[in-house]
This record gives structure tokens, sequence and C-alpha cells, in this order.
């Protein structure tokens, strides 16, 4: 089965066609905007970090700023630093080298301030535009997906209906030969060792165990045991019986694969098949390590609605809640509240999603694309130094 | 699907299903479960959202959604039977990973 994306000279296959602007601290992020303003199909990072973490804080900025640089959605890149940033843009410049992008660099302390940084900035983005336009999307087998999955604004809609039928999807593209992540850590709690015992190996599933319980660690070091209490009474009346059901309805939208791989955050799967990247569950966060990991498309299942969005890849938004989905139309791409009404199953209504996940591969716009939602935020552990 | 169905199984494995609608003790309901179309006497009243046995599950038996263990029963549930807190328990309940 194939979509329609765009060949990049390192192989990887894009569904978009971005010139990226990355700013490498936020102290160059107002200069960023200004360059990519008013030109299409140039966007740039709300990027806020660059000075002031430290050690593993500071590779997980590297490593999302440069990988936003090489996610095969973008063309090609340009740098803004200001110029005393302890995140150098040549550093950021150097990781993007090796996927044959052109990646250009303008320091603002270097060329003069605002204006000229701007003018000069724009110049070069314009140039990188003109060599972009030449390129067309050409026909690519679906097993080149990097999907990663989502779910956000969570209800009782979210276990029954929404993620399952995208559990059909990835489990569809995962034997096609594409690649599916799961994330978010937190939700794993109770389910740890059902997915667990899908692993390859057991060392990737000792990995997984590992990740739960460092995250339990911290929030019990911060003072909050999320194993107590739940499933909340709510969650109970609901008809949710146990903590292991709860999580199960997370984590299903990832699908019944083997789990091949566990990444930490913003990592590159070397594997196709279904892997795992350890990530907070802040929903931005979470959709920025993915795509950072080099996701070109995102299924996001929500009950209550959500307009998020990535600045560089599709996501598509999906309910299970005919009501979130009358009252959010602006936000939610997919209803699949027929599943509830009994009226569509859920491997039909997988099908359907896995319809629309390769015509938006293929260029169609999602609701926050045309909102020009585009959400950014990198997971750090410690505060600014 | 040509036929509206109130209750919905997640995975083939399952020996639960959920009520899409408030059910009541004595309704016979069909819906289809790997590939065939199967029947259901009602043995509860079962709420909306909560979940009914497929099958008889045995005391110590794992209730399977998903496809996998959401739990092991504390007493024998008859098919049509409520499954809820009443009569399920987890089965890593406060146990922490390392």
């Amino acid at each position: 089965m194939n979509f329609q994306g765009y060949r990049r000279l390192d192989g990887k296959v894009g569904t978009r066609n971005y010139v990226l602007i990355i700013p490498s601290v936020g102290c160059s992020q107002g200069v960023a905007r200004a360059i990519s303003q008013g030109l299409k199909d140039v966007v740039y990072l709300p990027n806020v970090a660059g000075c002031g973490q430290m050690g593993e804080d500071r590779t997980v900025v590297r490593k999302t700023l440069v990988g936003f640089g090489t996610n095969p959605n973008i063309f090609s890149v340009l740098v803004v630093g200001l110029g005393c940033e302890e995140l150098t843009p040549d550093e950021i410049r150097k990781g993007i080298i090796p996927s044959g992008k052109r990646v250009e660099v303008v320091t603002i302390q270097d060329v003069g301030g605002t204006r000229k940084t701007t003018a000069l900035g724009k110049r070069i983005v314009k140039e990188m535009l003109q060599d972009a336009a030449k390129l067309s999307r050409e026909p690519i087998p679906v097993s080149e997906l990097i999907l990663g999955t989502e779910c956000g604004g969570s209800d009782y809609t979210s276990g029954l209906a929404s993620n399952p039928a995208v559990g059909i999807v990835c489990d569809m593209l995962v034997a096609e030969g594409g690649t599916v992540i799961l994330s978010e850590t937190p939700e794993l709690i109770g389910a740890e060792h059902l997915l667990a015992k899908r692993a390859r190996t057991p060392e990737i599933g000792q990995e997984i165990l590992s990740a739960v319980a460092r995250c339990e660690n911290r929030a019990i070091a911060a003072g909050q045991n999320i194993r107590e209490g739940n499933p909340a009474p709510g969650n109970i009346a609901g008809g949710i019986t146990t903590l292991e059901e709860k999580s199960l309805g997370c984590i299903y939208k990832a699908g019944t694969s083997p789990l091949e791989r566990v990444l930490t955050y913003a990592s590159h799967p070397a594997e196709r098949g279904l892997v795992y990247m350890d990530t907070p569950a802040h929903d931005i966060e979470q959709l920025t390590g993915m795509v950072a990991g080099g996701a070109q498309i995102i299924l996001f299942t929500t009950g209550r609605g959500t307009p998020a969005g990535s600045p560089i890849a599709p996501v598509i938004k999906i309910t299970g809640n005919r009501q979130t989905y009358l009252k959010m139309k602006d936000n939610v791409d997919i209803d699949v509240s027929k599943i509830l009404q009994g009226k569509e199953t859920i491997p039909e209504t997988g099908k359907r999603i896995f319809g629309e996940m390769i015509s938006v591969a293929s260029g169609k716009l999602t609701k926050a694309e045309k909102l020009g939602q585009r959400d950014f935020s990198i997971s750090q552990m410690n505060p600014n130094i | 699907m040509s036929t509206k169905t109130k209750i919905i199984v997640i995975n083939e494995r399952d020996n639960v299903a959920t009520a899409l609608e408030t059910l009541s003790a004595g309704a016979e309901l069909s819906f289809e479960f790997q590939g065939h179309i199967e029947k259901i006497r009602l043995l509860s009243d079962i709420p909306m959202g909560h979940k009914l046995a497929l099958r008889d599950i045995e005391k110590g038996e794992a209730v399977i959604k998903y496809g996998e263990h959401i739990g092991k029963s504390t007493s024998k549930i008859s098919r049509g039977e409520y499954v809820h807190v009443h009569n399920v328990v987890s089965e890593v309940r406060g146990e922490r990973s390392r």
C-alpha cells in the first residue's frame, strides 16, 4: 500500500515539505518568528530552551532541536542563534548535517540586531523555498511511515471506541512493515507487566518496568502516589473495575504487536514495528518527543476535545464522543461515535481511519494545520540554572 | 454491521463485553463475536459502560478485556452476569515495578 510523500536525500520520506527555522535559544525566538512571517511553508519552533539546562536536560534539548531538523517532513533548516548561548547553533547544525539537508546558521550578535538578521534570514529561507518547490510527491510504501500515537482529554469513550479503533490502524501499519510509537509512561502504571510480556526480549520488557518505576518514584518524591486511589471513584462509577483495565484502555491505541524497543525521549527508532518512547503525560511534551524521534504523522484520540497540533507533523484528532465532535468540529477530524451507537464495528472504523491517515500523509490538511496550531514544548526534569 | 448492537466486545479473546446502554436482567441480546452472531440472556441489570460476562468465569479465573487480564474473579461469574468490583480484583493492586 502506498501514500504520496516527499523522498529525502537520506532515503527517509516526508508527509510535508517545510522549511524549518530553529531558534537555538529562547532569546532568538522573536527573530525566528519574524523571519517566518508572511512565508508559506516556513515554520519556526517556539523554543524557549538553549541556555541554563544541564546534564540530561541539555542533552534532551539538543536531541529535540536536532530531531526536528532531521525529521523527514523538513526540506531545509535555518538555525537562528543569539551568539552567547550555551547550546551553540553550530552544535545543532552539525547534528542535522548527516541527514543531507541544507542547514544554515545566522547569529543575531554577529549579523547586528533584529532587523539585519531578519532580512538576511528571509533571503536564505526564500532560496530554500525555491528549491523545496521543485520537489514533488511520489508514491511511497506506507512502511516508510513512523506513526506517533497519543491520547489527551480522555473520557469514557476513549477506552471503548477511539483507542481500540486506532489500535486496529496500528496493527495494520505494523503488518505493512511500518513503525508505531506508543508513549506516555504514567499511563502504563498498572498495565506495565502486560506490555512487558509483549516485549521481543526479556531485557526490553525490563526496560518498560524500569521506565514505569522511575516515573512512579519521581511522582512519589514530589508527594504523589499515582497508583493509590486509581481507578478513582468516578472511574469505578463509570464502569472501570481495575487499574489494569484503565491503563489498558489507553495503551490499546497502539494495537497488539510485539514491542521491539524502548526509546528515551526524542530518540529515533531504528527498528520497524511497535516501539515505546519514555515520555511524560504532558500532551505537548509527548507530541514534541515523538516528532523529534522522526514521526511524520500523529493519531491523537480525545474524549473531551483538544486543539493540539505540531509545528511540522499533521495531527489527526479522533473522538468517540459525538457531543465533543459537534461542539469542537474545528478541532476534531474524525468522529468514531458510531462504535458506541452499535452502528459500526471497531475493525470497520479502524479501516476508515487508516484511509484518512493515508490521505493526510499524502497532503490533505488536518484541522490543527488549518488553524495553524503549532505546539512545541521540550520535556525537562530540572529547573533552569 | 447492519443491525444496531447494544454491547461491545473489544478483542476476540475477551470474556467480558461492555454495555452501550443501560440493560435489564432477562433481556436477550445478539452481538457479533469471532465472526458470527451470538445470543446472550442477561442475568443482571447492567449500567451503561459497565461489563457483563460473555461466558462462565470460574472463581480465581482471569477476567479478559482488551485481550489481556484486567483482574481475577473472586467468585464464580455466570454468562450474562454483571462483572465489576464486587466480583473482580486487580492482580497488581499496590504492587510497584522495580
